[in-house]
């Protein structure tokens, strides 16, 4: 039995669309409110991200009340940064209280990348013992062995990076991650379809789900600034140049162009389960790529 | 070794500013070898503080210089009591052991700390130092090829590389080697890439509950027991 419509709709075997909407910094909360409203019927799930590159913004968890509240299915990012394990445990139990059991589970950026340079940086645990902690809890017990009252049953997934420049320890994680109860991927940035394939013809062995992540850039300027800065993207040069050659202001668009592309040829190609499309601060443009993306009819799977 | 840094000569200036003689310490040890704090640096910060003094036009400070084999075991400081008698505060340039050291042995003494310790290092080449051991308590590098995570990864983990590695370097810092592909390369050179294949679960963090004493008596051999 499922435990989240998420899933079920991931084992209906029909192409499925998420994305991601980044709090606030403030408690203005009318900006995501909106955002919110204009994806939950347009996407299959919606993640709310955790601190993003280590930002301080409005919490990861109370977006996803919210967007429960506006009745969109939301995906609990959750980082070891910022919390221990009693931390962990502790927000993961609530959010199961809540009703939000889809659990996106990341190690964290590190704060050096943040706002908060100073802060203490946590990671008590990585992404692997957090969807062990999680099993854990499943299993009706605290990491320290104490029997809980009632046990949380979650969704869980993880990340991984099928276009890292050096991928074999990349793969371990991967099978570590699979091992430790990850039942769907949502993976970083997918600029180069020939090594996503690649990585495609190797994770398929597994009994996962998988979520190519389509990150929506804005101008090449933009995508170089990510290469320099922002862990975990490598854009490809072929898209920077793409980008490069329409005329200022038109970067956007081309990017978006870009992102309906790979989701057309994701799906027809149907190289995996679904898409996790990043407009990084864009997230009104969302519902344009998708349409976009469907232009051209596609076999259903 | 012990790796320290001498703090800013202002900020040192700010600390003594209420003490009319002050007693320099260096130590012959850790900070000898890093240049932080020997002999030499002790007789260099005592001209600077000179000449800030003389530029400032406040010649309120008397300055007196001492170097100890080591600041940090009590042999070496059965002397200091005597030597500091007409002393109003000592400026230790030991590391942060040392400062506590001097301060537990001079109740009525303030100890001033002038170096910022900053870790366990080794001698890269001749003035750079790198950090190798956090003293965590819980030594793994059987398992990790002698490269620790947890002093070398900016996060510690212990499963492998975040996604955040590009071209083997670390997210936090473009200049610093990711220690995991580190790991993973020296793994599979030694054919042992199964130990990064392993799940590693959460650390225990009672290993270090601070602070740490060990104690040991001849007849015990073998090292030490923490407690």
């Amino acid at each position: 039995m499922a435990n989240s419509l998420f899933e079920e709709k991931l084992n209906s075997g029909e192409f499925i669309i998420t994305t991601e909407i980044g709090p606030p910094k403030g408690v203005d909360l009318t900006e995501m409110i909106h955002h919110i409203d204009l994806l939950k019927d347009k996407v299959d799930a919606i993640n709310i991200t955790d601190h993003q590159s280590s930002v301080m913004r409005y919490p990861s968890l109370g977006g996803c009340l919210l967007v429960k509240e506006h009745g969109g299915e939301p995906i609990f990012q959750m980082t070891c940064r910022d919390r221990n394990r009693l931390a962990l445990q502790a927000d993961l139990m609530f959010a199961y209280s809540r009703n939000v059991v889809n659990v996106l589970c990341l190690t964290g950026d590190s704060v050096d990348v943040g706002d908060h340079k100073e802060a203490k940086p946590v990671f008590d645990a990585d992404s692997v013992q957090l969807l062990e902690i999680i099993k854990t809890l499943e299993s009706g017990y605290d990491t320290a062995g104490n029997e809980l009252n009632k046990a949380p049953q979650f969704f869980a997934g993880a990340s991984v990076h099928p276009e890292a420049d050096f991928i074999e320890p990349q793969l371990i994680k991967f099978d570590k991650k699979v091992s430790a109860g990850a039942r769907f991927f949502q993976t970083q940035g997918i600029f180069d379809l020939a090594s996503f394939r690649r990585f495609m013809q190797y994770a398929s062995r597994f009994n996962v789900k998988i979520l190519a992540g389509i990150i929506v850039l804005s101008s090449a300027g933009a995508a170089r600034y990510m290469n320099k800065n922002v862990p975990g993207i490598l854009v490809a040069q072929e898209i920077i140049d793409e980008l490069a050659s329409v005329e200022k202001g038109k970067g956007l668009e081309k990017g978006m162009e870009i992102a309906a592309r790979f989701i057309r040829k994701i799906r027809e190609e149907k190289l995996c389960d679904g898409v996790h499309i990043m407009a990084v601060g864009n997230e009104h443009i969302v519902p344009e790529i998708i349409e976009a993306s469907s232009a051209v009819s596609v076999p259903s799977r | 070794m012990i790796v320290a840094e001498q703090k800013p000569l202002d900020e040192i200036v700010r600390m003594i500013t209420p003490y009319e003689n002050v007693m320099i310490i260096g130590c012959g040890t850790c900070m000898t070898v890093c240049n932080a704090g020997g002999e030499n640096e002790v007789s260099f910060l005592h001209d600077a503080l000179r000449l800030a003094q003389t530029r400032s036009g406040d010649a309120y400070h008397n300055f007196y210089e001492l170097t100890l084999k080591r600041q940090c075991d009590p042999e070496f400081l059965e002397l200091l009591e005597e030597r500091v008698s007409s002393i109003d505060a000592v400026l230790s340039l030991g590391c942060g052991i040392g400062v506590q050291a001097i301060a537990e042995k001079l109740a009525d003494t303030p100890v001033l700390p002038g170096v910022n310790t900053s870790f366990m290092g080794m001698t890269k080449e001749s003035g750079i130092w790198d950090e190798r051991c956090a003293a965590c308590g819980d030594c793994r590098l059987e398992d990790t090829a002698g490269i620790c995570p947890i002093t070398r990864c900016t996060k510690g983990i212990l499963n492998g590389p975040c996604a955040g590695t590009k071209n083997g370097k670390c997210e936090a810092n473009m200049e610093m080697d990711c220690a995991w592909i580190q790991i993973y390369e020296r793994l599979e050179r030694l054919q042992q890439l199964e130990k990064i294949r392993r799940y590693y679960p959460l650390r225990n963090f009672r290993a270090i509950p601070r602070p740490r004493r060990i104690t040991s008596v001849a007849s015990d051999v073998g090292g030490g027991k923490s407690g």
